[in-house]
């Protein structure tokens, strides 16, 4: 046979090509439901590891048993809109660590979507129904005793999205834990967002009042609250995070606020969270309640 | 053709023949995926598998490849190869996968895949060109395991992730060596085996 003709080469390579693809499109939907399980599994840990940083004495490791701990310290876990007001509820999982619902990366990037665009809203009208769409993740532990509030934050690095979740203590503003993470940042540049010294230099600062909630820039910020050092090399990663978290963070602070409100006022300390979804009808948040600090 | 000798076939390119250290090939990716043992290990594997069973693809469609298009053949078969080998990695062993990130999808361009291909499996039967493959991945997860191994000990003290070196050596001043780490050093390390190895094999000296 020839193998050299023009019919026998066309026709070899489409079936070679099918072929090839049948196997993968197979494998892939094969492996797909252990594959988003990893996934979510890592998903959960960031979130976690996020909460822990808030108690020296709880660690996580390779070892660890994430989903038990995750259930362990969880107490709750919803969506906020851009209002404050609590949408839905996360299945938590307690009874089946299979069922913990987290939100993938895609669920934050399309609130990002709404997120970017809010600030560009024509009229009032719009800008509120914007709000409204959003819902925005919360998780609420209990770490040793420590209320902990977790929320994410999501932006476009230098090669593609960078993401993280921070950690707040109860008066909503000051930052216990951070973790990040990212697509494809260049390794020993950008990348070191997800390493230690990074993320870690996030303890102890605080959301800011005002415009900006949240900056990471050059320098050393020792006495700003509401900033943190760059990464020397990674300019555009570092803040391109730090627009993220300052985005993110300005729509939660409505949530937030409420949240901070409730904990400072001492008749509700204990029910607090339940007492969320209740009165966070929009109450006129009074802007002094929160000076709480530290 | 009849009269291979198989042994050859498996030992040659372990040591005498190394694709790394005497052909040079695949440098990029045993810089990269040397920090820690546990990864080199199963980049060696991963490599193995793909070099084994890519070259005995080819070689059992050796002669119904229409020759114009050879390369992009090859290419599909070793895409094919990876693809499988990185989406298992994903789904059994996420951890290991995410921190050899594109490393495993870059095993399509390493030229020792590719190189065997060309110059055995189009011209051998399948079986040996099987066990070509496989012994050719297997020198190149050689040199990678051996590199990872002082690599991981000297910059990290530890080995497969267990501490190696005692804590009452950091405590009496011992540092980790952190340019260990960095990829300039694992270069180094190879050149140290290149040298090593022609030193014990005079024929690969050149004049």
């Amino acid at each position: 046979m020839n193998t050299n003709g023009n019919t026998y080469t066309v026709i070899y390579s489409v079936v070679l090509v099918v072929l090839v693809a049948a196997i993968l499109a197979f494998v892939a939907m094969s492996l797909q439901d252990k594959q988003n399980e990893n996934i979510k599994v890592e998903t959960i840990t960031k979130v976690l590891t996020a909460a822990a940083q808030a108690d020296e004495n709880v660690s996580i490791d390779e070892t660890t048993d994430v989903l038990k701990m995750y259930t362990a310290h969880i107490t709750d876990a919803f969506e906020v809109d851009g209002t404050g007001e609590v949408k839905n509820h996360l299945e938590m999982g307690k009874d089946d660590p299979k069922k913990i619902v987290v939100p993938s990366t895609a669920d934050l990037k399309k609130q990002n979507d709404i997120l970017k665009k809010i600030a560009d809203a024509k009229s009032d009208s719009e800008k509120t129904s914007m709000l409204e769409s959003l819902r925005l993740p919360v998780f609420v532990f209990d770490i040793n005793g420590k209320e902990i509030t977790v929320i994410p934050c999501y932006g476009a690095g230098l090669w593609g999205p960078v993401w993280g979740y921070i950690a707040l203590a109860n008066d909503g503003k000051t930052i216990e834990g951070a973790i990040f993470d990212h697509k494809g940042e260049t390794p020993g540049l950008g990348a070191k967002i997800a390493e230690a010294p990074f993320y870690l230099s996030f303890r102890g600062k605080s959301f800011g009042e005002g415009d900006s909630v949240f900056a990471v820039e050059k320098g050393k910020h020792d006495d700003v609250p509401d900033c943190v050092d760059a990464i020397s090399g990674a300019t555009i990663t570092s803040q391109a995070l730090g627009r993220g978290i300052n985005l993110w963070a300005t729509y939660y602070q409505p949530y937030l606020k409420t949240m901070a409100a409730a904990v400072s006022a001492p008749v509700e300390t204990v029910p607090a969270e339940q007492a969320v979804p209740a009165d966070s009808t929009n109450t006129a948040l009074p802007s002094g309640s929160n000076e709480t600090v530290n | 053709m009849s009269d291979i000798n198989f042994k050859e076939v498996l030992l040659k390119p372990i040591f005498k023949g190394n694709p790394v250290t005497v052909l040079v090939l695949g440098i990029c990716s045993s810089l990269a995926v040397t920090v820690q043992l546990k990864g080199a290990c199963v980049m060696a594997l991963s490599v193995i598998i793909v070099t084994g069973l890519s070259s005995f693809v080819v070689s059992i469609l050796r002669n119904s490849i229409p020759n114009r298009i050879r390369i992009i053949v090859q290419l599909v078969v070793v895409a094919l190869m990876v693809i499988l080998v990185d989406q298992i990695l994903k789904a059994y062993s996420y951890a290991i996968s995410k921190s050899l990130s594109v490393y495993v999808g870059l095993i399509i361009t390493n030229c020792i895949v590719m190189g065997r291909i060309e110059a055995y499996a189009l011209g051998n039967k399948p079986i040996p060109s099987l066990l070509d493959g496989l012994a050719n991945g297997a020198g190149y997860g050689l040199i990678l395991v051996v590199v990872a191994f002082f690599r991981e000990l000297l910059g990290s003290g530890t080995l497969f992730g267990y501490r190696i070196i005692p804590q009452s050596f950091y405590d009496a001043g011992y540092m980790d060596n952190g340019l260990v780490i960095l990829p300039p050093m694992a270069l180094i390390l190879l050149g140290l085996i290149v040298w090593i190895q022609r030193s014990i094999q005079k024929d690969l000296q050149e004049k």
